[in-house]
This record gives structure tokens, C-alpha cells and sequence, in this order.
């Protein structure tokens, strides 16, 4: 099959991925009885018409754009981490770890011990995974599987039995300190005298979160190791030729990416939520699949189709909360997304691919 | 522990288990046939919430169950279409198939019954209701093998028994027929089938169609038998429970329905007992939910025994030209 421009691959697929699955979502709408431009018009006023609106689609942005970045991070080595969604509640595990046990003096110092703590117990739990996945043979994709429930179960264990403060019934640790709050966007916006509303919970962390996708698209197309991963997915066998280690490269990619799965913890448990409770991750691992496949394996897409989603997050919100359409609805749109980005990708590439053989033809006679 | 509770926790057993071997051997004959189906778990749900809603309307369980089975055929051809026909990676696609399912289904059953995202209660006739098998009171009072007889064996719905009767049946099918071997080989090498003048592509949609009548089955099963409607997420996990399952039982089918039985007797252990105390030590509940994955994981790194997959499982087959 003759190759397509680059420029159709990065923007005109996802975006024709995209519009079918807008299609598909809005007779979903017309199906249970709402208008659909109703909804979109409601979905972007309710998101993007304010800033608090705007705060809470920053604040899922941030979460998508971890996880996002996490799942693109092992694509380039051709690994699937569904993991996601456990490394992210274990990095939660870290976070809160590190601001319950050390009275840390001011927000920023514990900001970066928070970062580390999350990006190393998120690590830690795609570690095994990755061991076995490179020594063993053992398929990656069902074992991070295993090890969400795993890391469920163990997160449900710790927040009943151990660190739930004495006399609370609510499966949740005590609230972190005072000191560590961290600044919300609208407290780092107030000194440039930018009102943004106080309400969201959008804080300092989605700076941190443009950070990491800065750090992966150095790690991926700037330095030695990146070249090593994007090698290896490319093709295995050439990579061990030129001296790549298959085992190196599976351990190291899942490990960047269960830490960068596991920093989402600085963000919905110490920026939102001041304590770790049960589900922190509301799902925003899987999410991150999506996020990944619309992003085109580039952090500038992760953090565009992030801010899409988050989009889509806050304004599923407001759905339910004016109209009869369940927040459900994400779910689904969440779905074709994936079902059209990444499984029926084919679907849309190869009518494309003719369409383009047809003109080169034409320009060639 | 008297026999009274060691048959309430066997019964129990029997009933948990039933879900998950239908649902395992429904992968089974996918995976078998080199189509990896982690969707399992969204069709089980379709399935659960159109059975329930069918016949919650129409007061007909049996149209419930079909329309149960039709919901799951339809995810199925979904799956069938992006991982035979489109050639898109099938791990994506079962994952997008598990989200659609979680989504629409409470989607529908808020439009359709507005009591936020479920179904009514089904009334009794509208369920699958125990079955007495025959002499079941009379041997009774038989020391051991009577109890054992009448309440182990006797007084499951239906489709407990269909589930126990597709293992032979799925061993047969594999083992005995044609179409088994066909679809065994066309897991292992899809070349060799289509140079035999075999469609690859016919053979892998009929297994993917088998896979999708049994999850049909089995989330019928959830929601007309096990429990009486549908709720949100009802199937919890028992999809991947039975993915672990299925690599448990090394892609076979006598083995399946151990392994089944062994993380229906865990299910059923947790349900009965919080956390177990063995003295000095106790066991939290918590453990027991994780074991199936952590013994799945433990299978997958081949430390006991090593779980090989159908070598040709997971990848498109592209006929040369």
C-alpha cells in the first residue's frame, strides 16, 4: 500500500477517528430522547464557558495527561501497559505516603518528594510486570491486569486495616497538613491579577504535568535511550542486532511509564483530594489509553487529546447534572475513541490510503 | 467446619463458578482459534442487562436470554470486525469493547426504566428458577451422598447445568471434530489452514461467534438467575476472572472447569467469611479477592508449569498474494 503524507497521519486520521465517534455519540443522544447540539452546546459552556469550568477540565486534563503520557511512553517500545490505572493508584499510595510521614516545611519541598515518592511506587508496581515480561515471556497486557486488581485490593487492604486514622469509618486517610496544600490555579493566578475561580480543584501540578510532557519528548527523540525504545518497537530483531538489550529496554520503558502513571498521584490525591481514599483514580488509567492513541505516540498530542478529554469529563458532568443524559455517556464516547483511534484504525487508513494513491496518479498522468 | 457449611460454601461454589466457566470457555474458543478476547467482560455485561431487560418487558425469561445472546453476538461482531476483517490489534479492541459495554448499558437502562441505570426486580417467573432433579427429596435423609445429591446437584437453574455440559461439549467439539481441529490449527498456523483451501477468516468469526453465544450465556446467567435485574457493573471483574481462569487452565477445557471451580470456591470463601482467622494469623478478605490474579500471574511466569498461548494468538493473518 503507497504511503500516505505525514501530516494525514498526525492530524486527519484521529481526526476523522474523532468525528465518527462524535457521529456515532450524537445518535447515541438522539437515541435517549436529547437534543445532541443541546449537549455539545451545554458541554462546551459548562467546560469551557468559565473558569471554573475550565478548572475542572485542567484538573482531568492533568490526570489524562500521566496516564496518557504512560501508555505512549511503553507504545514507542511496543509494549501495551493497561496497567495504568493500578500504577497510578499505588503512585497515589506514594504521594500520600510522602505527606503524611514527613512534616515537610513548605508546599514545594513537598511537592518534589511527593513526585518522587508517586513516580517510584508507581514504578515499583509496573517493575514486576515488566520483570516478568522480559525474562519470562509473560504477556504484559494480561499480567497489568492482574496487577490493577492487585493493587486494588491492596490499596482497599491498607486504607481499611492500616492507615485509616482511629475512630473514622470512612476507608480513607487522615487529611495531609495545612503547610502542603497545594497553590490551585486560581492562588498562582491571583499575584498577575487574573481572576480564576476558586472552586476547581486545577492546581500547580498541571504545571508539572506540560513538564513531563516536555521530559518525554526529550526522553523519546533526544537522547540514547529514547532512540533505544523507539528502536526496539520498531523491530525487535534489528535492535538486538545493533547491540539493543530486549531486557533493558522492556524493564526501563515500563518503568519510566509506571512512574510517569504513578506521578498522577500529586494531582488527584495531594492537589484534590488532601488524603488518599478508595477509587482516587476514578478510571483516569484507562482513560489514558484513549488519550495515547488520539495523541499519535507525541506528547504534544497526549496533551491536546488530554485537554479533549478533560473537556469531555467536566462537560459528561454537567450533562448529568442538567439533562437526563447519565455521565455515562463519557464512557461511551471514551469507548469509540478507542475502538476507532486504535482498533479500527484500518477502517478509516485505508480509504484514505486510496484516496491519496488516487491523486498522486492523477498528478503523476 | 461441619458438612452443613462445607455444602452451603460447595453450593455457593457452584454458583459463582458457573458465570466464569461460561465465560472461560467462551475465550476459550476464541483464543483457540488465535483471537485474544480481553472484551469478555463487556460482553458478559450487554448480555446481562439485555437478558434482564428483556425480560423484565415481556415477562419471558427464555426471550431474555435470547436477547442476551444477541447483544453479545453484536459485541462480538464488533470484535470480529476490527481484529479479522480491519486487522486492528484485538487487545484494543476488547478493551474498547469493555468501555462501550460499561457505558451504554447504563445508558439504555436509564433511558428505558429511569432508576439510575438498572433494571426493575424480576419477579420470579420471569428468572430461571432451581430445577429438582429427580428423587431429589426422597434421598435426602441419606447420610453424606443424600444431601450432596439434593442440594449440590439438585436445585440449580438451567444454565448452571448448560455451563457444566459445555465442558464435553467444548472438549468434544475440539477434540473430535473437524471444525475443532480446523479451529485449533488456525490458532497455531493460519498459513497452513488457508494453504489447505480453508477460510481463516470463516473459521475465526465462527469462534468468535461460539465466544460470544457463551458470554451471552453467561451474563444471562448474572442477571436472570444469580440475581434478580441489572445493576451497574454487575459483572465486577468476573470477565478477567475468567481471562485468569483460562490461562490457569493452560487453554484447555477439562481444565477450565477446575480452574473455575477453584476461583468459584475462593469467591464464595471470601463472600462467607470477612477475614479468616487461622490463630496466629489472619487472612484478610482483601487476599482472598486477589488471589485468582496473583495465581494467575504466578501460572503466567511459568514458575508452575508454563502457560503457552496458540502461537498464532493475537496476531492478523494477512493472506499472501
Amino acid at each position: 500500500m503507497e504511503k500516505m503524507p505525514a501530516w494525514a497521519d498526525v492530524v486527519l486520521i484521529p481526526l476523522i477517528s474523532l468525528i465518527l465517534a462524535a457521529a456515532i455519540s450524537a445518535l447515541v443522544i438522539l437515541f435517549i430522547g436529547e437534543s445532541p447540539a443541546e449537549a455539545l452546546n451545554l458541554m462546551v459552556t459548562g467546560a469551557l464557558g468559565s473558569t471554573y469550568g475550565w478548572g475542572y477540565t485542567l484538573y482531568y486534563a492533568t490526570n489524562f495527561i500521566f496516564t496518557g503520557l504512560a501508555v505512549t511512553v511503553a507504545f514507542h517500545a511496543r509494549l501495551f501497559n493497561i496497567g495504568g490505572e493500578g500504577q497510578a493508584m499505588i503512585g497515589g499510595l506514594g504521594v500520600a505516603v510522602a505527606c503524611l510521614y514527613v512534616p515537610w516545611p513548605h508546599w514545594s519541598l513537598a511537592l518534589v518528594a511527593a513526585c518522587i515518592s508517586g513516580a517510584v511506587f508507581g514504578a515499583a508496581w509496573a517493575a514486576i510486570p515488566a520483570w516478568l515480561q522480559a525474562k519470562r515471556g509473560s504477556h504484559i497486557v494480561i499480567t497489568t491486569i492482574m496487577f490493577n486488581f492487585i493493587a486494588a485490593a491492596v490499596l482497599n487492604y491498607l486504607l481499611v486495616n492500616v492507615m485509616r486514622p482511629t475512630g473514622s469509618m470512612d476507608p480513607a486517610t487522615e487529611r495531609f497538613a495545612e503547610t502542603i496544600h497545594l497553590p490551585t490555579l486560581h492562588e498562582l493566578l491571583a499575584p498577575f491579577s487574573i481572576a480564576f475561580s476558586k472552586a476547581p480543584p486545577a492546581n500547580v501540578s498541571f504545571l508539572v504535568a506540560i513538564l513531563a510532557c516536555v521530559a518525554v519528548w526529550a526522553l523519546i527523540w533526544r537522547t540514547r535511550l529514547g532512540y533505544e525504545i523507539r528502536a526496539f518497537g520498531h523491530t525487535e530483531t534489528g535492535a538486538v542486532y545493533a547491540g539493543i538489550s530486549p531486557v533493558k529496554i522492556i524493564v526501563v520503558t515500563m518503568l519510566i511509564s509506571g512512574g510517569l502513571a504513578g506521578l498522577m498521584g500529586i494531582n488527584n490525591v495531594m492537589g484534590e483530594a488532601e488524603r488518599l481514599v478508595l477509587n482516587a483514580t476514578e478510571g483516569a488509567g484507562f482513560i489514558g489509553i484513549a488519550v495515547a492513541l488520539m495523541g499519535r505516540g507525541h506528547p504534544a498530542g497526549v496533551f491536546l487529546s488530554a485537554i479533549l478529554f478533560g473537556f469531555l469529563y467536566q462537560g459528561g458532568a454537567e450533562l448529568a447534572l442538567w439533562t437526563s443524559i447519565p455521565r455515562e455517556l463519557i464512557v461511551v464516547i471514551q469507548a469509540l475513541v478507542i475502538l476507532f483511534t486504535g482498533a479500527l484504525d484500518n477502517m478509516v487508513r485505508m480509504p484514505l490510503q486510496q484516496v491519496f494513491a488516487a491523486l498522486r496518479r492523477k498528478e503523476s498522468t | 467446619m461441619d458438612l452443613a457449611s462445607i455444602l452451603q460454601i460447595l453450593e455457593s461454589t457452584i454458583r459463582l463458578s458457573t458465570p466464569l466457566l461460561l465465560a472461560c470457555l467462551a475465550g476459550l474458543f476464541s483464543e483457540r482459534a488465535g483471537i485474544f478476547d480481553i472484551g469478555l467482560e463487556g460482553k458478559m455485561l450487554a448480555a446481562a442487562f439485555f437478558s434482564a431487560a428483556v425480560a423484565s418487558m415481556t415477562g419471558s425469561v427464555w426471550l431474555g436470554l435470547l436477547a442476551g445472546i444477541a447483544a453479545s453476538l453484536v459485541l462480538s461482531g464488533l470484535h470480529g470486525l476490527a481484529s479479522i476483517t480491519f486487522r486492528g490489534d484485538q487487545l484494543i479492541s476488547g478493551v474498547a469493547i469493555n468501555f462501550l459495554a460499561a457505558g451504554m448499558t447504563v445508558l439504555i437502562a436509564q433511558d428505558w426504566f429511569r432508576q439510575g441505570g438498572r433494571t426493575p426486580s424480576l419477579p420470579s417467573d420471569a428468572r430461571f428458577n432451581p430445577i429438582t432433579l429427580p428423587f431429589a427429596d426422597r434421598v435426602a435423609d441419606v447420610p453424606v451422598l443424600g444431601p450432596v445429591y439434593s442440594d449440590l446437584m439438585s436445585g440449580n437453574s438451567i444454565l448452571v447445568y448448560v455451563a457444566f455440559l459445555a465442558v464435553p461439549a467444548t472438549w468434544w467439539v475440539l477434540y473430535r471434530t473437524r471444525f475443532g481441529l480446523r479451529l485449533r490449527a488456525v490458532g497455531e498456523n493460519p498459513a497452513a489452514v488457508d494453504t489447505a483451501g480453508v477460510s481463516v477468516v470463516a473459521l475465526r468469526y465462527a469462534a468468535v461467534g461460539i465466544c460470544g453465544v457463551l458470554c451471552g450465556i453467561a451474563g444471562a446467567y448474572l442477571a436472570t438467575s444469580l440475581q434478580a435485574g441489572f445493576v451497574k457493573d454487575m459483572t465486577a471483574g468476573r470477565g478477567y476472572i475468567a481471562l485468569a481462569a483460562l490461562i490457569f487452565a493452560k487453554w484447555r477445557p477439562w481444565y477450565a472447569l477446575w480452574s473455575c471451580l477453584l476461583f468459584g470456591v475462593l469467591q464464595a470463601v471470601a463472600l462467607r467469611y470477612q477475614n479468616i482467622d487461622l490463630g496466629s494469623l489472619v487472612i484478610p478478605v482483601q487476599f482472598m479477592d486477589a488471589l485468582p490474579y496473583i495465581l494467575t500471574v504466578v501460572i503466567l511466569a511459568g514458575f508452575v508449569g508454563k502457560a503457552i498461548p496458540p502461537r498464532a494468538g493475537g496476531q492478523p493473518y494477512v493472506k499472501e498474494r
